[in-house]
């Protein structure tokens, strides 16, 4: 099996796998980074977002082979204690109901404002489209980006 | 990096290692298969034994790149799915596991051994097992299950149950419930507890055994990559120990050090040789001070020097004086014809249980949790709440499976506060795990004793009077060292009635690790000192030592001169037992040169009947809840480290029920879930955890009786609970257990009952009255049978016959390991084992050069259960695992007196020693001819 060398959370990782595994298992299986949620595989619900080089992407349709040489982050390393501002906007908020989906949500939001500080409604939407949440939560979701901008352009 | 290929039980990996990892490490940490145990990391010891190639291989000393295309099989791979392997069944049927640690490398080296050497006799079993170390089992049970694999028709013991009970389970050998697990290496025991994103903390230690801490230095350590937190002694300031009287200890050295080995400060790193780095750039300056380092330099007055802690007394490191005297020892040594005095010398040893100490801690929304191999959960609990200034509320303390304790892991430790308070500060779960060097410098073991017995008897045999001077050298800190300063004095006032009978302890400091608690507690070595004087008596006046320990033993139910309340006493049915067993009266003082027999007795505390903390819960509180599924909840906070005290509350509770073992199940230790017991030390759980089981058991009967009753419309006393049926002797009522549950939980749900033991109020009003008091005592015997090579002074065990009065043997397969195990570890204080220290430093801290005995060393042991129906114990039950140990010691030494007439009175006992006695003996002989 090839080797691939990966930098995630700012961290050197080494792996053993098929050219053609999907970043998502890497995450999980591999390097038992299990808070990236799997919730369909065919990138229809958004679970598994994390941001690579800045962007954020379905990790279960990036081949493993196609990350190297990428900056990735995942939920784990977003903060070292939960500090980062759409950590603590979520909690102010009061987000999560099962929290499955969490995650994926807050790795787009966050991606999303990397970018852009004060994103448009507009934008806001576009970007959040990409993930599902059953529980219904796009309401507080919706409440918890606008206080993570609030502090992030304070 | 390395790219290296293994088939791990018929499954290829590829992985990625670094040159240093070692095949074990591999195992465990990246692939996942935690069945392969880490007991020393230095090939001596065994648990890691793999099959590579077919070779059996220790995994912790061999290089995972050296295996590279290598087949292995691990513990988890040699049956398939849910099977079992005849040996690991002949394992799990025999009771050779106990705490379970050794056992699957002791697995892995018999199924090899068993598959190359299919008519394989018992010696060349001992021979292919002496290099996997057990400490519970002494061996037998473990060499009897590898022999009936290789031999399933030669059943070496007589297995048939004996029945003594209705429904068959108390009286009837059981293997612990958890057997399976453990022979399958499924088990997990702390260091295989994974939790997720967790920290490595590792401890620098002290080099110094007595010095001033003049400053710390953590910056550059600080800096390297990887390093979350370095927590140093003022962070911890609060002090902590087992016992309220002697909070001696912090978590991390403050100011000065007390001992090599002392932690002075931990880092929380990123991986283990991340935290080994930083400790390595971590800078101390220490300012030495004079060390104190033997019991004579403590006693006395040290002048200018610095005492090792400022609280004490005197100008001398005297921790604690106990001296109770009883009768009057003048008139008894009037009174006596016949004295023998000496004085003995005692190396310190340790309990060298098979599973290095490991402990997980993590913080959430709870507040504190942590898993760890400890033996008192709850005295834990509350050493946490202090030391880090929390609310009892805000920690929980999970024992998962423990492999092996003995006492040494009955304190709350300071790499379990550190932990913690890492976890704390980095956000972080945190991990320790001990090498086996830092388990020796933990210690807690047995304290390295003085002291100087007199003993007297008059014309007729009967003892008269007893004094003894003890003087015992504690280590740096207090531990339960009050206690063992009691015990060693107090436990010789049975099990032969002596009137007059005094002694005085001196329990001093030392700039050595601390001793505390070790299966025996306390009185081990003074038992070995009376036990040698009355043979000498014995001797001197001509009378067959069994006959004078027979005319001396106190009767039952009585009390001793100090108020103990001695209720069952089987020692003479024990003494009895071993004497026509070994042929005694045929065969002592009749052996040829070199070979003699040798007896001892002894007697034990069958749990402390004062909880260590003062108050007024349950010392146990055991609840049963059933519901729907018919099942029976026991839970209780009691700990099993292998002893089989969670198998004992199953039995227990499905014997007063009625029902089979497979409808119960046992939730323990764990302080958030399960109701407050003191723990697993000073032989208490049987007594004391199973009689609050049974009274849970008969409560939850009282409720199910009482809604039967009001459906069926007969008086609740007429219904009996047996082979899983609720009936009337008439059978207008013969409902199935499930049944009558159903009835009980009707328009209630599920019922939860409790119960609890209280030990009476014992014993008499003087200071010191406490010490040693226990509702009930244990009592036993040894003859031991030695060998002596003439030309060198060695000495060979040849047999072992013991017995022991246990009250009631409610799992006779496990009281029968315990009383092995206990024989096993005498032996290893008489023979083999001392800690040697140089200047402060030890110098044998690992398994190579402190050396427990292996199978080789084991000779044949014959068990003998008595049973003495204690009239409080449950179903008349005392302890059986510590008391056994105590009379095989001077049943070794005193078999050396037969054998070449030298008297031991230092242990361990020494060829040289030996030596030099018989030609001292042999020149006085030749100067008595000549004159």
């Amino acid at each position: 099996m090839p080797g691939f060398s990966l930098n995630i959370n700012n961290k050197q990782y080494s792996v053993e796998a098929e050219a053609d595994m999907p970043l998502l298992w890497v995450l999980r299986d591999l390097l038992d980074l299990t808070g990236t949620k799997y919730g369909c595989g065919v990138a229809s619900c958004g679970a598994c977002t994390v941001i690579m080089d800045g962007d954020a992407v379905y990790s279960c349709q990036r081949p493993v082979g196609a990350c190297v040489n990428k900056k990735i982050i995942t939920i784990e390393g977003l903060s070292e204690d939960g500090s980062h501002p759409v950590q603590i906007a979520w909690q102010k908020a009061a987000v999560p109901q099962c929290g499955y989906c969490q995650p994926g949500q807050i790795m787009t939001v966050a991606a999303m404002l990397g970018k852009n500080k004060k994103p448009s409604a507009e934008t806001i939407s576009s970007a959040m489209s990409n993930n599902l949440c059953r529980c219904g939560t796009y309401h507080r979701i919706k409440e918890a980006i606008n206080i993570a901008i609030e502090e992030i352009n304070k | 990096m390395r790219s290296i290929k293994l088939q791990v039980n018929n499954k290829q990996h590829e992985l990625l290692i670094d040159e240093h990892e070692t095949l074990a490490h591999v195992l465990r940490e990246k692939i996942g298969l935690t069945g392969t145990k880490i007991g020393c990391e230095q090939g001596s010891c065994g648990a890691c034994t793999v099959l590579v190639n077919n070779e059996p291989v220790l995994s912790c000393i061999t290089p995972a790149m050296r295996c590279d295309q290598a087949e292995v099989t691990t513990i988890e791979g040699v049956a398939g799915p849910g099977e079992l392997h005849l040996l690991q069944k002949k394992m799990v049927e025999k009771g050779a596991i106990q705490c379970g640690f050794c056992t699957p490398g002791m697995v892995m080296t018999s199924l090899d051994f068993v598959r190359k050497n299919p008519g394989a006799s018992v010696q060349e079993i001992r021979e292919a097992l002496s290099g996997n170390l057990c400490r519970c089992t002494g061996y037998k049970k473990i060499i009897e299950a590898v022999a009936e694999t290789i031999h399933p028709h030669n059943k070496s013991t007589d297995t048939e149950p004996r029945r003594s009970s209705v429904s068959g389970i108390v009286g009837v050998g059981h293997p612990y419930i958890e057997a399976t697990k453990k022979v399958q290496g499924i088990a997990e025991y702390a260091d295989d507890i994974r939790i997720k994103n967790v920290l490595h903390c590792k401890f620098l230690r002290s080099p110094l055994p007595h010095a001033v801490i003049e400053n710390i230095d953590t910056s550059r350590a600080l800096q390297l990559d990887g390093v979350k937190y370095i927590v140093t002694g003022s962070e911890l300031p609060e002090k902590f120990g087992v016992l309220p009287i002697s909070q001696d200890e912090t978590a991390l050295a403050i100011d000065k050090v007390r001992y090599i080995g002392e932690i002075v400060a931990a880092v929380a790193a990123e991986t283990e040789e991340i935290a080994v780095a930083a400790c390595r750039l971590i800078r101390v300056n220490y300012k030495a001070l004079r060390s104190f380092l033997e019991i004579d330099e403590s006693l006395h007055d040290i002048g200018t020097d610095e005492k090792i802690h400022s609280h004490t007394k005197f100008n001398n490191n005297i921790h604690k004086k106990a001296e109770l005297r009883f009768g009057d020892q003048q008139l008894g040594l009037s009174q006596a014809s016949f004295r023998s005095k000496m004085e003995f010398e005692f190396d310190g040893v340790t309990h060298a249980f098979t599973e290095p100490h490991a402990a997980t801690a993590y913080w959430d929304e709870n507040g504190l949790t942590i898993y760890t191999s400890t033996q008192v959960p709850h005295y834990l609990h509350r050493a946490l709440s202090k030391v880090l200034k929390i609310p009892l509320s805000k920690v929980r303390v999970i024992k998962p499976f423990v492999g092996g304790g003995f006492g040494g892991k009955s304190d709350p430790f300071p790499h379990e506060m550190i932990i913690s308070w890492l976890a704390m500060k980095t956000g972080r779960p945190v991990k320790v795990r001990f090498s086996r060097e830092e388990v020796f410098l933990s210690n807690h073991g047995r304290h390295p004793t003085k002291m100087i017995l007199e003993l007297g008897a008059d014309q007729d045999g009967y003892l008269k009077v007893l004094d003894a001077d003890i003087a015992i050298d504690g280590g740096a800190y207090g531990s339960f060292g009050v206690v063992t300063s009691y015990y060693n004095g107090v436990l010789l006032q049975a099990p032969y009635a002596i009137e007059n009978f005094g002694f005085r302890t001196f329990r001093v400091y030392t700039n050595k690790p601390q001793c505390g608690a070790m299966r025996g507690h306390g009185a081990v070595n003074s038992r070995f000192a009376t036990e040698s004087l009355i043979d000498d008596l014995a001797h001197q006046m001509k009378m067959d030592p069994c006959e004078m320990r027979l005319k001396n033993f106190m009767p039952s139910n009585t009390l001793t001169v100090g108020q103990y309340r001695i209720t069952s006493n089987g020692s003479r049915e024990s003494l009895l037992k071993v004497m026509e067993q070994s042929q005694w009266k045929n065969r002592y003082g009749k052996l040829p040169n070199g070979q003699g027999l040798g007896v001892g007795c002894g007697f034990f505390i069958s749990g402390s009947a004062l909880p260590i903390i003062r108050n007024e819960m349950p010392q146990s509180v055991v609840h049963c809840k059933i519901d729907f599924d018919g099942r029976v909840l026991i839970s209780s906070g009691a700990s099993d480290i292998g002893q089989g005290s969670d198998t004992m509350l199953a039995m227990i509770v499905a014997e007063v029920l009625g029902i089979t073992m497979d409808h119960v199940f046992v939730l323990a230790a764990d302080t958030l879930l399960t109701p407050v017991d003191l723990g697993s030390y000073s032989s208490r759980v049987t007594f004391m955890a199973g009689n609050a089981a049974m009274m849970a058991a008969e409560n939850l009967k009282k409720e199910i009786s009482k809604a039967v009753s009001i459906k069926e419309e007969v008086s609740p006393d007429k219904l009996n609970f047996s082979g899983g049926r609720v009936f009337t002797y008439d059978k207008k009522v013969n409902l199935t257990w499930k049944e009558a549950i159903d009835i009980a939980i009707a328009n209630r749900g599920a019922i939860t009952v409790s119960g609890k033991y209280i030990s009476p109020k014992l014993g008499g009003d003087f200071k010191g009255a406490g010490a040693g008091l226990s509702p009930s005592y244990s009592f036993g015997a040894v003859v031991a049978e030695v060998k002596v090579d003439i030309e060198t002074g060695l000495v060979k065990i040849l047999n072992i016959w013991g017995a022991h009065d246990c009250g009631k043997a409610i799992n006779p397969l496990a009281v029968e390991g315990q009383l092995e195990g206990s024989w096993h570890m005498g032996m290893g204080q008489a023979l083999s084992e001392q800690l040697r220290y140089y200047n402060g430093l030890l110098l044998n801290g690992n398994f190579l050069d402190y050396k427990i005995p292996t199978s080789l060393d084991t000779p044949p042991i014959h068990s003998n259960i008595i049973e003495t129906i204690d009239p409080e114990g449950p179903f008349g039950a005392k302890e059986c695992g510590e008391g056994a140990l105590h009379p095989v010691i001077p049943a070794i030494a005193n078999a050396v007196f037969d054998a070449v007439g030298v008297r031991i009175t230092k242990l361990p006992i020494s060829a040289e020693n030996i030596l030099k006695n018989m030609k001292s003996n042999s020149l006085s002989k030749t100067e008595v001819v000549s004159h």
